[in-house]
């Protein structure tokens, strides 16, 4: 196995989640290209641990998952206001941060 | 090396349960915040009683350590090296690499640690009664609880990570008693102005520690086995001759910008006389006697870094001699146009710590931690006398000129423990003040900086004066506005916190909200002046009685006898020897040495304590041990008093510390000189504290009670000249064209020194040195504190809104188009390293 | 590239998992209906999951599949059951901001796979490499890097304590 066909994977996940969370209005799909992206960076987190034979990788790998739940409890907790406040979870129209 | 070994002595410290375990006195108060916040209200007392009791036992196990210290120091030998109680647990690690917290006991922390928790009882008891009703009291307990936790961690760390624990501890708790009433915007605007004028300085704190910390941990680690947070490693690092340069140079002057912020020295010293808006406890107990004295603290902690940092002594200036000099001057003289008492006592207390700081950049180091011992106590009863007479006499108001004057009459225990606290203050013979402030001063002078002993002398009249004023304003002459029992009046509008402004303080609130909730408010209010309750004087008597008491702690005019202090405190300093330490001659360059026990029968007293950890035990045995002894590579400690070298008189003794690099070990404290005491000296400096004090006086009962016509319009004219071009509008309007051309540019100035000087003429020096004074304060205080700081602080203001409003468009308000700017921005920067790269 | 440095197994295994995986992400970021793109987010992540598997991680493989698979899936489930998504296809789950999306998306993908290409063009992970056991991980957390252990453990303190007060109906 190549070292390169995983940070490879993991490029074209990472980027495929950007795509998702610029172009997507629905809040619930956002998360979920985030989590794509997080997942791309575990991929390369474990490649890199393999290739230098270390456990570091695996460590911050747990840690990571962690994060993303936590991100995903809180962040499904503010949609679910959103609903609630506006009955709806477009994006487009919450822009009460407008400067 | 073994040559050594022959000639070992034993010498055998004495330790004890207190000094062991003094990392307690912190934790007290930290469980009693903890349980005023959880069960406070729910108490009888409102979680005050979880307050004092935690204040009594943290002074009682001070007490105790203080006690067993000084069996400590007793009992060794008069130039032995008295090794402090140090303890080190590992707080937390990562990644191989751990930080320690736990104690370093010695005399300056002994110091500090029964000051901060005498000074917090007192306060505290005398809160119970000056915060009756208060709607926040149960929180007001719980801040107050958790100041005193931080000042005392910060005083026991052992290292700089918790050092800074505790620093931040207090700024916070700072911010929160500032601002206690904050319904009234003064209140929160003076909290915020606190909080983000120390912060600008605390960013020197965590650079100086980082940098110190990266040029230190090599050597520490090597030599003594400890980290390079740990301020027993970085004083031995920064005598140990290794240190570069510009390292130690960058890392004490960082260092020391914290301690500016803190303290309230020059440039930031704005903070501290609006932090008086404030309940008067916290400005007695915060802002006059311990945690303004942190930065005085840390740089009494930290010396040989400063010592060799700013390379004090070597030079006739330097960076902390200059900015306490400045401070001294500057703040003296803005005590002189204000109005309100506690204004005038807060730029006392700047005023005092630039003394501190002047002492200390001077190695005049043990006259300055005496000073903040003794500077405690009375400007703790200062500000508490200024509280009473708020509390019973002036309605509330802290204007001298409005609200009080003549109050002697009506409260004389207030009165008499204000003029005990002033005579000591001014540094008059017998009292407290004298014993540590005068000994500044001479020590100054005799280390070679006679230009800031001058400076010394002048801040001690000018004290002297601006003391006499305030006492004259407040217990003499005749009763007025609120003092006079006029408070009900209308005009006056004392009853409403609103109406406030109409006294013409513009940032600064009084304590009117208690007067919401005080029930028995309205009863002693018609009253007029009285003297206050029990609870408020019976900390005030106490703390007079130190007052005098205190300084004969160090009473260097009686002779060596009496120089307790000296002995019990100021580190010795004396070549330790390290086997780390590589002899001359080659050798032992790389044992490693960490600091262990002789006494295994002590267990370790958590599970957590780290393998290379000191764990100091009962009857500490510091010897001399054969390098060769048995027991596997147990680490070796070995100190032992070096020779003395050069005996110079009976008491005089040189050593090599703080001079040149030390053989065969280490130091942790550089030589210090003493002045000889000469009365000669202290009569002069009587003279000039007397001859303000006498000045001041006479121009008060002419200004202020005579109303003489001609000194109160001079004080007038002379103000507008000071405000300059207005007054030449108003004085020249006729000929407009003569003014323009010739008196902006010549005949104005010659005009008001001529002026100026025929004023003098006829009334005498002793007016015109007084309104000169007046002058130059009003100056400073218009233009230096409030136009070119401020201004500074709204042009930092008006560049950020200019750049907010060019980049306004971007803010849509869409998450979509930020995570497409994050990206996009990410994506270009990604491009453009990898293009620079190929 | 001799053949004997390849294990063909492992390769296939790779490839076929990672098409299924790029297949499944684009489904995630295209599909109409929100209940798809969760279920086609099940298939990365369990791709994923098995992807560990093949860079010898099994702990992190079994937390991915009990965590994500099993708890943030579900979560997410739920939030659009919650938020009344429809359950068939829906016109509007995207904004007009794809001529944004795609150039940066190919941007930083060509940026990226270029400086992968430049910096390991054909550097081998080693194949047989000791499989970490949980042990070694659990002494990692425990051990060098506790702290960030803490701080990871009270976030997830006040994501729970923030999720409760944010959804609470008062």
């Amino acid at each position: 196995m190549l070292l390169n066909e995983f940070l490879m994977l993991g490029a074209v996940l990472f980027c495929i989640g950007v795509y998702g969370v610029i172009v997507r209005k629905n809040a619930v799909l956002v998360l979920m290209s985030i989590e794509l992206i997080l997942n791309s960076v575990n991929i390369n987190l474990l490649a890199f641990s393999l290739r230098n034979n270390s456990v570091d990788g695996h460590t911050f790998a747990l840690y990571v998952i962690a994060v993303a739940a936590a991100e995903v409890g809180v962040g499904l907790a503010m949609v679910l206001l959103m609903y609630r406040n506006r009955r709806s979870v477009g994006l487009d129209e919450l822009s009460e941060m407008k400067g | 090396m073994f040559s050594a070994v022959t000639e070992a002595t034993e010498v055998i410290l004495k330790s004890g349960w207190f000094l062991e375990h003094a990392y307690i006195i912190p934790l007290i108060p930290a469980i009693a915040f903890a349980l005023i916040i959880f069960f406070g209200k729910k108490m009888p007392m409102k979680g005050s009683e979880f307050g004092i009791l935690s204040m009594f036992g943290a002074l009682a196990m001070s007490a105790g350590a203080a006690y067993q210290w000084i069996q400590r120091v007793n009992g060794a030998p008069e130039e032995a090296y008295i090794k402090p109680v140090i303890k080190t647990w590992t707080w937390w690690q990562n990644n191989g690499f751990s930080f320690g917290i736990g104690q370093h006991i010695d005399g300056l922390s002994i110091t500090i640690l029964c000051v901060v928790a005498f000074i917090s009882s007192l306060v505290q008891i005398y809160s119970t009664e000056y915060l009756h009703g208060d709607r926040r009291y149960t929180h007001f307990f719980a801040s107050l609880t958790l100041f005193s936790a931080g000042m005392l961690n910060m005083v026991v760390a052992e290292n700089m990570i918790q050092l800074i624990l505790g620093w931040e501890i207090m700024g916070l708790c700072s911010f929160m008693l500032i601002g206690h009433w904050w319904e009234e915007g003064a209140n929160s605007r003076a909290a915020l102005k606190a909080f983000f004028t120390t912060r600008t300085g605390d960013i020197g704190l965590l650079v100086g520690t980082s940098v110190l910390f990266f040029s230190a941990n090599d050597w520490t680690q090597k030599n003594l086995g400890v980290s390079g947070f740990s301020i027993r490693g970085l004083s031995a690092w920064a005598l140990s001759g290794h240190p570069g340069h510009a390292a130690i140079t960058v890392g004490a002057v960082a260092l020391f910008i914290a301690c500016i912020g803190k303290s309230g020295q020059f440039p930031l010293h704005t903070w501290l006389p609006d932090a008086m808006a404030g309940p008067t406890p916290v400005s007695s107990l915060l802002h006059s006697s311990t945690m303004v004295v942190a930065g005085v603290f840390l740089v009494a902690r930290l010396y040989p870094v400063f010592f060799k940092g700013m390379n004090i002594m070597g030079t006739s200036l330097n960076f902390i001699v200059l900015i306490g000099g400045i401070t001294i001057v500057i703040a003296a003289a803005l005590a002189f146009v204000q109005t309100d008492i506690k204004k005038v006592l807060a730029y006392s207390t700047v005023s005092q710590l630039g003394y501190m700081m002047m002492g200390l950049g001077a190695g005049a180091w043990l006259p300055a931690v005496f000073h903040i011992f003794t500077h405690a106590f009375f400007k703790a009863c200062l500000f508490l006398g200024a509280g009473s007479i708020s509390h019973s006499a002036s309605h509330h108001s802290f204007d001298m000129k409005k609200d009080m004057g003549g109050l002697r009459k009506f409260m004389p225990i207030t009165f008499a423990t204000w003029i005990l606290s002033t005579l000591a203050l001014c540094g008059v013979f017998p009292f407290s003040g004298f014993f540590s402030k005068d000994e500044i001063i001479d020590n100054v002078g005799h280390n070679g900086y006679t230009f800031f002993m001058i400076i010394g002398l002048s801040g001690a009249f000018l004290t002297a004066a601006y003391m006499t004023r305030a006492t004259y304003l407040t217990f003499f002459g005749e009763p007025r506005g609120a003092a006079a029992g006029e408070h009900h009046e209308e005009e006056h509008g004392h009853d409403t916190p609103a109406a406030h402004d109409d006294h013409g303080h513009d940032d600064h609130a009084h304590d009117s909200h208690d007067a919401h909730a005080h029930d028995s408010h309205d009863d002693h209010g018609s009253h007029g002046p009285r003297e206050s309750g029990r609870i408020i004087t019976i900390p005030l008597i106490i703390l007079a009685t130190l007052a005098i008491g205190s300084g004969f702690l160090n009473a260097a005019p009686f002779g060596e006898k009496w120089e307790n202090f000296k002995k019990w405190v100021e580190p010795r300093a004396e070549v330790v020897s390290i086997t780390g330490i590589p002899a001359p001659t080659g050798g032992a360059g790389e044992a490693r040495i960490a600091e262990g026990t002789t006494d295994t029968t002590v267990p370790a007293p958590d599970a957590a304590v780290s393998s290379d950890s000191v764990v100091p035990v009962d009857g500490e045995v510091v010897s001399e041990e054969p390098v060769a002894d048995g027991e596997e590579p147990m680490p070796m400690y070995d100190e032992k008093s070096a020779e003395v070298v050069g005996a110079e008189g009976e008491a005089m003794h040189e050593s090599p510390c703080g001079t040149e690099t030390p053989e065969h070990g280490v130091c942790y404290a550089p030589q210090l000189h003493h002045a000889p005491f000469k009365w000669s000296k202290a009569a002069m400096s009587m003279i000039i504290v007397f001859a303000g004090m006498l000045l001041s006086w006479l121009l008060c009962v002419q200004l202020y009670d005579r109303k003489n016509k001609k000194l109160v319009g001079l004080t007038k004219r002379n103000k507008l000249l000071g405000a300059g071009y207005l007054f030449l509008e108003n004085k020249y309007f006729l000929d407009t064209l003569y003014e323009k051309i010739i008196v902006r540019s010549i005949a104005h100035p010659i005009a008001r020194a001529a002026y100026w000087f025929n004023q003098n003429v006829l009334d005498g020096i002793v007016n015109g040195a007084g309104i000169c004074t007046k002058t130059v304060a009003g100056w400073v205080y218009r233009n230096v504190d409030q136009k070119l700081v401020d201004g500074a602080v709204n042009g930092a203001g008006t560049t950020a809104e200019n750049a907010g409003g060019a980049l306004q468009p971007v803010q849509s308000g869409k998450v979509n188009q930020y995570g497409a700017l994050l990206f996009g921005a990410a994506a270009i920067g990604a491009l453009v390293l990898v293009i620079i790269n190929f | 590239m001799l053949a004997s440095d390849v294990l063909v197994a492992q390769n296939v295994g790779f490839a076929i998992i990672a098409a299924i995986m790029v297949v499944g992400a684009l489904r995630v970021v295209t599909t109409k209906n929100v209940v798809h793109a969760a279920l086609w987010l099940v298939v990365v992540l369990a791709g994923a999951a098995a992807q560990y598997v093949l860079l010898a991680a099994e702990f992190v493989a079994i937390t991915q599949v009990m965590v994500y698979i099993g708890a943030v899936m579900v979560l997410f489930l739920f939030g659009t059951m919650l938020t009344r998504a429809r359950i068939g296809a829906e016109q509007d789950l995207n904004n007009k901001n794809w001529f944004i999306g795609l150039p940066i998306a190919v941007l930083l993908l060509a940026t990226m796979l270029m400086a992968l290409n430049d910096g390991f063009k054909a550097e081998k992970l080693p194949v047989d490499a000791p499989v970490v056991t949980t042990q070694q991980v659990s002494d990692q957390i425990f051990g060098a890097y506790l702290l960030p252990f803490w701080a990871l453990s009270f976030v997830l303190l006040a994501a729970a304590i923030g999720a409760i007060v944010l959804a609470r109906r008062d």
